[in-house]
């Protein structure tokens, strides 16, 4: 068992914009390609060119149809990463303290050199957002790229996370939930931020935005004629039309 | 536990270098990292202007593209049958031997029989070039089965299309409207702008009929049926105009509405009253004037001994019932009050919203004004409309809607790109004259104004192989190259000996009826010769189509090679700046490939071609990047318009200087020069824009022009087919080229549409991490998308009973196949889908025999025909817009039902083997 922090000094995550993201995958390997030569060992890829191929991947995006009671049916698509619980299950199911929360910032990491692979914190999330890497045994997930958020080696505007540095829409965004003027605490109040799946308990840092409502009604009054078309003939019509000039 | 230590600011590399991204047209600017000489990651450029620093999926996994395993090694000499895969590696010495051996005698004896044909058109300008010195008229590259009907309908229109010619003005716009945008389209700026509406608040409309990817966060869905597209925009012309709302002013100063169409009888008919010196004629004040006096203010409903204004001409056919929503909406499927509820929304922020710019500028007439009028609404559209053979006349339509609502060129709306706007006069005409061992006599491919800018020869038939610029097509304004191989193997209209083809997976995924051409490209004739005798193909990567090839010219990754993103090609301006870019090898190759450019430039030398040797005969450039820095195609104005002149500060015009690409690369890769303050809007007719455009280079004297809401081009033709004029197009031609080029935009249903067998339509697109099929074999992607099913809408998915995992047996006139399904709800009740290229043939790419694109993959093209079914002319027009010639591959109609699971999606072929040329 590992012990999560009392208390965080800043709850770094993300607000993910359900209304703004198009599905384009920009965000996963963006995410892959970063991690795959960042924090940790690498993310492996298995049969790549044959019949079966799999990775690891940190971020993944889900595309899901929703029918709404009435109107057409609608695809949301969902960007699934890891959230950074405050009462994280990875951590606390744990049994080599490889998994821990960082007191300095929230974010959840693994410490790979004591982790040995059990897999039992993946079982643990109710969110999927663990992958066991093939090649090293060990387990792999977002680190809300923890070495660009503070790296001296890049300029200070590359400080944020992969992920939200090549979204090519803009629907995701880095900061400090803990800040209530953050821009993403502000979005998150703004629009209906939520939490995944609350009834878990394990209150995650990350919001996803809610998609704005579709097909309302167009209720703007329709155009009214100029005149009777059909009783004033085409002449009748160009009168009106260019008296108005 | 203390928690662990970790090192939060690692080193990130060793290097990073700035170049431009390859693997689609949208050219954004890329930072590779190198760690010990090694791509170690690749990230957007914040600084550049096509993407500010954002990356799609794709360019973001391009260390797996230049890493793949399907990369060629050498070039290739076939030693087998063609499709066995049997080939030998040889020399480049060797390899352009071969090429110079073939191609010399056949310059000096009957250079049309090469015809040169490019899948990817970045050197463009470049290709272009070598084929007219070379002097065959059979050159052009993939527009044709692309978006030609896009480019032309609106450079037809309004002198300008979507995408590289303009965009939305995304600051400022309030309803944006998408018309057929598929997923795999303009991937960074459309996603970038959609993002900055959203951030806005701005209201997006999605108009197509699968809602996915853009479609997915449209504010509003209007699922419209394949190929109605133009109906539903000829509908809100119809509200429009009924109730009045359309911008008077911008029509009588900005377009062809006031100018009098000729209503006497005879091989005038239709088109402007002019004047002697060929200037067009509108009223003003009572006067019969040039259009383009001082003081003119001309008048929308006039009439002149019998002539009346476009603007009446267009009108009275709008306000047709035909055109009311209550009379199309079953046709369109959509609801008729939906549809009227669209026109008022446009009306209500094109004028109730109107924004105003306290911007003074002077139109071309010399008119005063004091600010810039805006009407917030703008549109983008692309291959969903124009992949239609209704698609030109529907792509017209969608600038007529613009137009008329006075959204181009103004704040709000839609804005050019420079060198654009550029009308069709703005452009060359085509050319097809050959001389033997000579150039051609001038550039293949433009906007013909009439019959007289055809492409035929003496007797009257088609100069070109693909029949571009033909009766059959006379506004094939991007060539028609998926008739090429078709047309060689039928020897219509000649036989040719070489075909030459670049980044064009002819035999796979870029061919209609695949199947078919595959034969075509192994059939012999009575001697047992190839019909095709020659293939020369450059390739960078394993493709189905290296397999068909006699000789192989393998090119390099995107990141081992330059190229130049120039003005004289698809630059990658913004409304704001003219802009061009470089590749460089931020890398060298680690085998024995190079840069098809260069080749080409090695290969023009070879064959003595004038442009690319000294008069002595000696080479003029040692390679692409030499003729990137010394090229000139007019004096002073060369591939790139920054760092010019002996001192580097020359923009857009000055000498070559030998430091031009260092310092592109210093620079990141790119160059920008910035319209002027007071030229942002307005172009066609603002004289500052005018002027600056001039100075850079981009044309030589002022060139304002009116929005043809009438296009005179097209009625010339349609006055041919009437029986005026000299050239005259054969009999099967008149009726159909009478219909479809109508000067006014016109609506039909597309060919093939009364195939009441077939009653489901049939579409593709491609993922967006896929956009353009370079890429999905890549190692990343293909896990994200390796398989795909047919997406079905839920009507038709209850109807035959299906069940997730079921297979079912697509059927269209030209063929079957049998392939896996999988429901999806948010689609048009009578259309069904699939991803594009995901399925390869076995034995490409890189990929075992065994994976899941090779096993379940499919393309929908062995349904498409590039030839429609014999009609009752006895004739079989090709599957295409008959005023493009675009390839009409979104009119398929299928018909669906369940079949037995096959062990693998039908049909399937054997292994290519093509293993042993990757390295």
């Amino acid at each position: 068992m590992t012990c999560l922090p009392g208390h965080t000094e800043k709850k770094l995550g993300l607000a993910i914009d359900l209304d703004t993201c198009v599905g384009c995958h920009a965000c996963v390997t963006a995410c892959k390609g970063w991690n795959d030569q960042g924090y940790g060992a690498p993310l492996s890829d298995q049969d790549a060119y044959g019949a079966d191929p799999s990775g690891t991947f940190l971020n993944r995006v889900h595309s899901y149809s929703v029918q709404p009671d009435q109107g057409a049916a609608q695809i949301i698509n969902f960007p699934r990463s890891c959230l950074h619980c405050e009462d994280a299950p990875c951590v606390t199911v744990c049994p080599t303290g490889a998994s821990y929360k960082r007191v300095e910032d929230g974010i959840v990491l693994v410490n790979e050199s004591d982790c040995i692979g059990c897999g039992l914190c993946a079982w643990a999330c109710p969110y999927g957002a663990r992958e066991m890497d093939v090649d090293e045994g060990v387990m792999k997930k977002c680190t809300l790229c923890v070495d660009r958020i503070y790296n001296e080696n890049l300029p200070e505007e590359d400080r944020e996370p992969a992920c939200v540095r090549g979204c090519p829409t803009g629907a995701r965004h880095f900061g400090d939930f803990a800040d209530p003027d953050s821009k993403v605490s502000q979005l998150a109040a703004k629009r209906g931020g939520y939490d995944l799946m609350p009834d878990m308990g394990t209150k995650p840092t990350n919001k996803y935005l809610p998609p704005r409502p579709k097909d309302k009604r167009l209720d703007a009054s329709l155009l009214a004629p100029l005149l009777d078309i059909e009783a004033k003939g085409f002449a009748g019509w160009l009168d009106r039309v260019l008296g108005k000039i | 536990m203390a928690q662990p230590q970790i090192d939060t600011s690692p080193k990130v590399s060793d290097e990073v270098r700035q170049t431009t991204c390859y693997m689609c047209a949208c050219r954004c600017g890329i930072n590779v990292h190198l760690k010990s000489g090694k791509v170690s990651y690749i990230e957007g450029n914040r600084a550049h202007p096509v993407n500010k620093g954002v990356l799609c999926a794709k360019g973001a996994s391009g260390i797996r593209q230049v890493n793949a395993p399907s990369r060629l090694r050498a070039p290739l000499r076939r030693v087998g049958p063609r499709g066995s895969g049997a080939f030998e590696e040889i020399s480049w010495d060797e390899a352009l031997g071969i090429a110079v051996e073939w191609l010399g005698p056949l310059r000096d004896k009957a250079p049309e029989k090469l015809a040169f044909f490019t899948g990817r058109d970045q050197s463009q300008s470049l290709t272009s070039f070598w084929a007219q010195n070379y002097g065959t008229p059979n050159y052009a590259a993939h527009g044709g089965f692309c978006s030609v009907n896009m480019a032309a309908g609106g450079i037809y229109t309004v002198g300008g299309a979507f995408w590289e010619f303009g965009q939305p003005d995304w600051e400022r716009t309030k309803l944006f409207i998408l018309f057929g945008v598929a997923e795999d389209h303009d991937s960074n700026p459309i996603k970038m702008g959609l993002g900055r509406l959203k951030e806005r608040g701005a209201k997006v409309i999605g108009v197509n009929p699968i809602r996915t990817g853009y479609n997915a966060i449209a504010d509003d869905w209007f699922g419209v049926t394949p190929g109605a597209d133009g109906l539903l925009i000829l509908a809100l012309i119809h509200c429009l105009l009924e109730a009045g709302k359309v911008d008077l002013d911008y029509l009588a100063r900005f377009t062809n509405a006031p100018l009098l169409v000729r209503s006497d009888e005879g091989a005038e008919k239709g088109l402007f009253l002019r004047d002697a010196d060929g200037k067009a004629l509108v009223m003003s004040g009572g006067k019969l004037v040039p259009f383009d006096e001082a003081g003119v203010v001309p008048d929308l409903g006039a009439t002149f001994e019998g002539h009346r204004t476009v603007f009446q001409h267009m009108a009275e056919r709008y306000l047709s019932p035909d055109y009311a929503p209550e009379k199309i909406a079953g046709r369109v499927g959509i609801d008729a009050t939906r549809i009227r509820a669209l026109a008022a929304e446009l009306a209500r922020v094109a004028f109730d919203e109107a924004i105003e710019i306290k911007q003074e500028w002077t139109d071309f007439r010399g008119d005063h004004h004091a600010t810039m009028i805006g009407r917030p609404v703008s549109f983008h559209a692309m291959r969903g409309i124009s992949a239609h053979s209704n698609g030109f006349q529907t792509a017209r339509a969608l600038h007529l809607l613009q137009v008329i609502l006075g959204t181009v060129e103004t704040p709000g709306g839609y804005r050019f790109k420079p060198p654009y706007p550029k009308p069709p006069e703005a452009h060359p005409a085509p050319h097809c004259k050959v001389t033997p061992g000579k150039p051609l006599d001038g550039p293949h491919l433009g906007y013909p104004r009439g019959p007289e800018h055809l492409c035929l020869d003496a007797n009257g038939n088609p100069a070109r192989i693909d029949k571009a610029f033909s009766w059959e097509n006379p506004m094939s304004a991007h060539g028609v190259m998926h008739m090429v191989i078709a047309n060689a193997h039928a020897g219509d209209p000649y036989k040719i000996d070489t075909l030459f083809l670049y980044m064009a997976n002819m035999a796979w995924n870029s061919s209609m009826n695949t199947t078919r051409v595959m034969e075509m490209l192994t059939d012999k004739d009575a001697d047992g010769e190839y019909v095709i005798p020659r293939i020369i193909y450059s390739d960078a990567y394993a493709s189905e189509m290296v397999a068909y090839a006699d000789l192989i010219l393998p090119d390099t990754t995107y990141l081992e090679r330059h190229d130049c993103i120039s003005l004289l090609d698809r630059p990658i301006s913004e409304p704001d700046a003219a802009g061009d870019s470089i590749r460089w090898p931020v890398i060298e190759p680690d085998r024995d490939v190079r840069g098809f450019q260069s080749v080409l430039i090695d290969l023009g030398a070879r064959l003595g071609l004038p442009g690319f040797v000294t008069p002595d005969g000696a080479p003029l450039y040692k390679d692409y990047a030499d003729y990137i820095t010394n090229h000139q195609r007019r004096p002073g104005v060369g591939p790139l318009m920054g760092f010019r002149g002996e001192d580097g500060e020359g923009v857009g015009r000055g000498a070559p200087n030998p430091d031009q690409l260092q310092r592109y690369i210093d620079n990141g890769a790119f160059y920008q020069a910035h319209v002027p303050d007071g030229a942002d809007f307005y172009k066609p007719w603002n004289k500052a824009y005018q002027d600056w455009a001039v100075k850079i280079g981009l044309y030589d004297a002022p060139q304002p022009y009116l929005f043809s809401i009438y296009s005179e081009p097209m009625r010339k033709f349609q006055l041919a087919a009437e029986g005026f004029g000299d050239r005259q197009p054969p009999e099967a031609a008149r009726a159909r080229l009478r219909h479809a080029m109508d000067p006014l935009p016109i609506w039909y249903a597309p060919f093939g549409d009364d195939a009441t067998d077939y009653p489901v339509h049939a579409l593709t697109q491609r993922p967006m991490a896929m956009y353009h099929s370079w890429g999905s074999q890549n190692a990343w992607l293909r896990q994200i998308h390796g398989y795909n099913p047919l997406y079905v809408p839920t009507k038709i998915w209850n109807a035959n009973g299906f069940t997730e995992g079921d297979w079912a047996r697509v059927t269209s006139p030209n063929g079957e196949i049998v392939v896996p399904v999988a429901h999806m709800a948010a689609l048009n009740e009578n259309t069904v889908w699939t991803w594009n290229a995901i399925g390869k043939r076995k034995g490409t790419w890189g990929l075992d025999d065994d994976a899941p694109e090779a096993t379940k993959g499919f393309l929908l093209n062995h349904l498409i025909s590039e030839l429609l079914p014999e009609k009752g002319d006895g004739m079989r027009w090709s599957n295409s817009d008959p005023v493009t010639g675009q390839a009409a591959w979104f009119d398929l109609r299928v018909k669906i039902e369940k079949a037995d699971p096959p062990t693998e999606a039908q049909p399937a072929f054997g292994a290519l083997n093509l293993k042993g040329v990757q390295v």
